[in-house]
Parts: structure tokens; C-alpha cells; sequence
């Protein structure tokens, strides 16, 4: 029981990335797998962040009568791996509107048919 | 002596061009900087080779931030080989591209053309030069990213769903990457590739560890396009514009290559990741199925883009058995065939797109009859198709030549065998398009097509010379590559040595950094 709850945080990644991927995977609908996407990225930024933490360790500000601070470095990282991600999903929101311009639709069973028929 | 500012000038130059030839917005003035540019981090790739096989590693660190805090680049022997093959056929395609975006690419979108190009390079040579991991994913990352819009630029609607396939497939491999390194990370506290290399073998047997090694390997292996993972790669290369498959085609999967290399003998350690975990075999495995698969599918094609395509899958497949045999000769035949694969693959792709350039179309229809027609684009074709046979007096057999050498030292001979059986396939795809130039009659209403201008048969033909010269002189190819790799294993075998003299003395294991 306790292996549960004391990695609860990493359960959730876990949850989060299965979750995630799993929407990439199976969803047919462009956008839908662009969300999945995101949830997919959004729990390796909190792997990064919960690795982070020290027990104990206050904030990383430096401040009088405190002396364990937990580690900035995971949240600085991370800081540019988000901005990665909502570069990634704006270059994938402006191809899923383009194809949408193209093909009319944004299933991806359906563009494939129209492609066969050219 | 070098001045050591000039380490961060192959990622520095581009990065900064790229929003001035946006500014620009002149197509013909876009084009002259950013090649003007590109020609510039070729000079300095070739300075930064010769300094590094004369003076040894060279180590620059980043805003005067001293390793292992601050961001390390670290160039040696391994890179800047890389690094001079990118930036030159990066500086070639420009050069190509002019007349062949105009034909294939908006007038409108000239200019993001060329932006994304650079971005493309900046990202490409910061994955090369940067030492250290975390880097190493962002610059992933912003050449990813800028490869998925030059791929969404085609003419042709097809090219959309590829690119979103391949931005798919891209970000996951490259979060699998983000999350492998947060693993090694998170056991060692520390992101410098040297640094990491001599902390992780206090926890070799660490399941955090080698769980990051398997989340590196499969992330860097989609990047790379390796066997049952390279679905993204048949459909962008084809349906993306021609300067642009010919630019990706020899760079980019051949950065991941290297990106390969670097976690495994760098970082990880070749001992470890062959033996221990087991990898060599399913590396081989994968790199033999890739290779006869790949060329498979490439003589069933009838849109020569797609032949290109997928044959490139099977030469990804020739680099990876190299590595995967274990000697210093096998990791000498992937690099050398970065570099080979590079010169004949950009030549072949810059022929097709030539074809398509007069003929409005990639179809092996469209070939019939060129070799009369385009008596020198043909000509290109075939002697860069002879390569990637592997005929004697071209690069390709140089390749082929020390992939089979290296599977008889270490006593392969099914290696050895299936790497010649693949070279027939490739006959079989090849030849069929040179039957077709050279063997049949062209329709009647393709009689009036006259040879490609001369701006695309230059780039083509420095290419196709380039083929042959260090099919013959082979030198420089050699001397690069084997110093590259004699350096990969050296740094696996010293760190080897220090544990074992660590391990004496009492030294078993550092601090951890996270609860």
C-alpha cells in the first residue's frame, strides 16, 4: 500500500502518459490526437518537477533561517521543454487547418479515402 | 591557432540569419544570404575538422558558464566529421533550390522556405556540437519542428497529412528522449554528457537507469528511422518539395545516427549497452529486417520519390549494423557511411527533382526515355545509383567494403552475406529506373524536354564528383571516421579503467540527488 502512495505523484505520470499516448494512438479525429499529444508531453513536465522536489526543502528562494531548498533545475528545464510543446502544438493546430482547407475534413479514415481515389 | 569562439559559429550563424532572410522577403536575396550563410558554417566546419584531428577535443563553454554547470560545446573528431557532411549538403541544396522551389513552392512562401531551411541547420549543427543532453533535445526539437514545415510546403495536398504524421511520430520520439534524460538525471543530478558518462557506471545495475537508456534508444530510434518505427519517413520524403527530401534525406535521420552513437559510446558505454543489456543483437536484428524491407518495398514503387524513400530506410539499416557489430571497424563503417550515404542520396534526389523540374512528375513513366533527354541528369542518376549498389570506384563501396570487413572480424559471416544479398535488391530498384532512362522509348509528348538548367546540374554534379573522388581517395573519409571511432571506444575503455582503479580504493557511489 505504501508503494502506492508514496510514489502517488508518479502514479499519475504514469496514468497521464498512458492516457495520452493511448489518445495519439487510437483517436481518428486530428485535433483529438493533438490534445493527446499535449497530455502526453504535460506528464513527463511533472516526471521533471516532482523529481524536483526535496523532502523537506523549502521553495528555491533564498530567504533567512532556511537551509534545504529543493532543486530549481528540473522546473528550469522544464520551463523550456513547455515552451517546446506549445511550439510543437501550434505547428500541429496550423497543419490540421490546413489539411482541413485541403480535404474538408479532419478524420483521418476519411482524407485517406479521398487521397485513393486521385 | 583557432579561436575558440568559432565552436559556437556552425549553430550561432544560421540562427541568426534565419529571421533576416525572412526579413528580406526577396525570393533571389533570401536565397543569396542564406546560402551565403550556409557556405560560411561550411568554411567553419572544415576549420573546426582540421583543428580537431590535429589539436584533439575542442571544449567551449557557453556564456563563460564552466561545465558541468553551464551548457558545454564539445566538438571532437566524431562531430565535426558530421558536422562538415550536413553543413555542406545544406549549402549544396541551397544552392539547388532556387530553381526548383520556384517550380514546386509559392512565390509568396519563398522566403519562409529559406527561414525554415536555416532553422533546420541551426538546429541540426546544435545537436551536433552541444555536450551536453538536455540541449541536445531542444535542438531536437527546433530542427524538428522546422522540418515539419518545410515538409508541409509542397505543391501537392498529401504533403500535409505526411508532415502531421511526422510531427506525430517526431514528438513522441523526442519525448521519449525528455524523458529518458529526466531519468539519467534523476540517479546522477547532472546533464553534461562526460559527466554523466562517469557517474552512470556507479549505477549500471540501476533500474531508473536502464529504463532511461530504453526510453533513449526508442526515442532516438524514431528519430532515426529505424525499422518498425520508420513509418513516418516513406510518405514525408516523397511527398515533400524536392530540395527539401534531397536537404532531409542526407541530414537529418544521419544527425540522429549520431545522436545514436554519442548516448551509446559516450555516455552509456559500449560495454554496457551491447552486452549487458542485450541491445547489439536487437540492433542487428532490426538493422538486417530494416535493410531487406526497405529495399523491398523500394522495387515496388512507381513514384521514384517513394524508391528514394524507402531505400533510404535500408541504408539506415546499413549504418545501424555497423554500429551494432562492436568493433572499432564496424563503428568506423556507420560513420563512414553517414558521410557516403549523404553524397549519393542528396545527388539521387537532386536528379529526381531535376525530372520533375521538366517533366512536372516523379512517375517512372516520366522516365522513359530520359537518358536521351537529359543525357547529364540521367548520367548523375546513375553513377549515384551505382553507389548506392556499392559498384567499386564509388563511395558506396567503401561503405559496403568496411561493413563487411567489420562483420568478419567479429566472425559474422550471415552478416557479411546478407549485407551483399541487400546490394542485389538494390540492383533491382535501381536498375529498373535506369531501364526505363535508358531502354525505352519516351512518349511522344515528352519529345521536346531539354536537359535541367545549369544552377541544378552544378550542385548535382559537385556531388556526383564527390561520388567518385572519395570512392577513390579515400583518405579523408578514413582518417576522419577512424579517428572518430578509435575516440568513441577510448572514451568507453577509460572510463572502464578509472572504475575498476574507483572501485579499489573504496569509492562505490555518489550522492543522489532526488528522494
Amino acid at each position: 500500500m505504501n508503494f502506492i502512495l508514496d510514489y502517488y505523484n508518479y502514479w499519475i505520470v504514469v496514468f497521464l502518459m498512458m492516457s495520452g499516448f493511448y489518445i495519439v494512438i487510437s483517436a481518428n479525429n486530428l485535433v483529438k490526437k493533438i490534445v493527446g499529444l499535449n497530455i502526453f508531453q504535460t506528464s513527463v513536465f511533472m516526471l521533471y518537477i516532482s523529481m524536483g522536489k526535496v523532502s523537506g526543502g523549502s521553495a528555491p528562494i533564498v530567504a533567512e533561517g532556511i537551509t534545504q531548498y529543493s532543486n530549481p533545475l528540473p522546473h528550469v528545464l522544464i520551463l523550456t521543454a513547455i515552451v517546446v510543446g506549445v511550439a510543437t502544438t501550434a505547428v500541429g493546430l496550423s497543419l490540421v487547418v490546413r489539411i482541413k482547407r485541403a480535404y474538408g475534413t479532419v478524420e483521418e479514415n476519411e482524407f485517406e479515402n479521398k487521397d485513393d481515389a486521385i | 591557432m583557432l579561436d575558440l569562439h568559432l565552436t559556437a559559429f556552425p549553430i550561432l550563424l544560421p540562427l541568426i540569419a534565419a529571421p533576416i532572410a525572412l526579413i528580406l522577403g526577396r525570393s533571389i536575396l533570401s536565397w543569396g544570404f542564406a546560402t551565403f550563410v550556409s557556405g560560411w558554417a561550411f568554411f567553419v566546419a572544415c576549420q573546426l575538422l582540421i583543428a580537431t584531428l590535429s589539436d584533439g577535443v575542442l571544449s567551449y563553454a557557453v556564456g563563460g558558464w564552466e561545465p558541468p554547470w553551464g551548457i558545454e560545446l564539445r566538438i571532437d573528431a566524431a562531430n565535426a566529421f558530421v558536422l562538415l557532411v550536413v553543413s555542406a549538403i545544406s549549402t549544396l541544396v541551397l544552392l539547388y533550390s532556387k530553381l526548383s522551389i520556384e517550380k514546386e513552392i509559392h512565390e509568396s512562401k519563398h522566403s519562409l522556405y529559406y527561414t525554415a531551411h536555416l532553422l533546420c541547420l541551426a538546429g541540426l549543427s546544435g545537436i551536433l556540437v552541444t555536450g551536453d543532453a538536455f540541449n541536445l533535445f531542444v535542438f531536437l526539437e527546433i530542427s524538428s519542428l522546422a522540418t515539419y514545415t518545410l515538409v508541409s510546403l509542397a505543391p501537392d495536398r498529401r504533403c500535409l497529412t505526411a508532415a502531421f504524421r511526422y510531427l506525430v511520430m517526431g514528438t513522441i520520439g523526442a519525448t521519449f528522449i525528455l524523458i529518458g534524460v529526466g531519468m539519467l538525471y534523476m540517479k546522477t543530478g547532472t546533464l553534461n554528457m562526460l559527466d554523466l558518462a562517469e557517474r552512470i557506471h556507479f549505477y549500471e545495475s540501476s533500474r531508473t537507469i536502464n529504463t532511461g537508456l530504453a526510453f533513449i534508444m526508442v526515442g532516438v530510434s524514431i528519430k532515426l528511422a529505424l525499422f518498425p518505427l520508420h513509418m513516418w519517413l516513406p510518405p514525408a520524403y516523397t511527398h515533400a518539395p524536392s530540395a527539401v527530401s534531397a536537404f532531409l534525406a542526407s541530414t537529418a535521420t544521419k544527425v540522429a545516427v549520431y545522436v545514436m552513437i554519442r548516448f551509446i559510446f559516450t555516455i552509456f558505454g559500449a560495454d554496457h549497452v551491447f552486452n549487458e543489456m542485450g541491445m547489439g543483437t536487437i540492433l542487428m536484428v532490426l538493422a538486417i529486417v530494416a535493410i531487406f524491407k526497405g529495399s523491398y518495398m523500394a522495387t515496388v514503387q512507381s513514384n521514384i520519390k517513394s524508391v528514394l524513400a524507402h531505400s533510404s530506410v535500408a541504408q539506415i539499416g546499413y549504418m545501424i549494423l555497423g554500429i551494432s557489430l562492436m568493433n572499432v571497424t564496424g563503428l568506423m563503417a556507420g560513420l563512414i557511411h553517414i558521410f557516403n550515404h549523404a553524397l549519393m542520396k542528396g545527388a539521387l534526389f537532386m536528379a529526381v527533382g531535376a525530372v520533375f523540374y521538366r517533366m512536372g512528375s516523379v512517375d517512372i513513366k516520366a522516365f522513359r526515355g530520359l537518358g536521351k533527354q537529359m543525357p547529364l541528369t540521367m548520367a548523375a542518376f546513375t553513377i549515384a545509383g551505382l553507389s548506392i549498389i556499392g559498384v567499386p570506384l564509388t563511395v558506396g563501396f567503401i561503405s559496403k567494403w568496411y561493413l563487411v570487413m567489420a562483420a568478419l572480424e567479429q566472425n559474422h559471416w550471415v552478416i557479411a552475406a546478407l549485407v551483399l544479398a541487400g546490394s542485389l535488391l538494390a540492383v533491382v530498384y535501381i536498375g529498373r529506373i535506369l531501364e526505363a532512362a535508358y531502354f525505352q522509348e519516351a512518349d511522344q509528348s515528352n519529345k521536346d524536354i531539354k536537359e535541367a538548367p545549369l544552377l541544378m546540374l552544378i550542385p548535382m554534379w559537385i556531388l556526383v564528383l564527390a561520388n567518385i573522388y572519395f570512392g577513390i581517395d579515400t583518405s579523408l573519409t578514413t582518417e576522419a571516421a577512424g579517428s572518430a571511432s578509435e575516440l568513441l571506444f577510448q572514451n568507453t575503455s577509460d572510463i572502464a579503467v578509472l572504475i575498476e582503479s574507483l572501485h579499489g580504493i573504496g569509492v562505490t557511489s555518489t550522492q543522489e540527488v532526488s528522494p
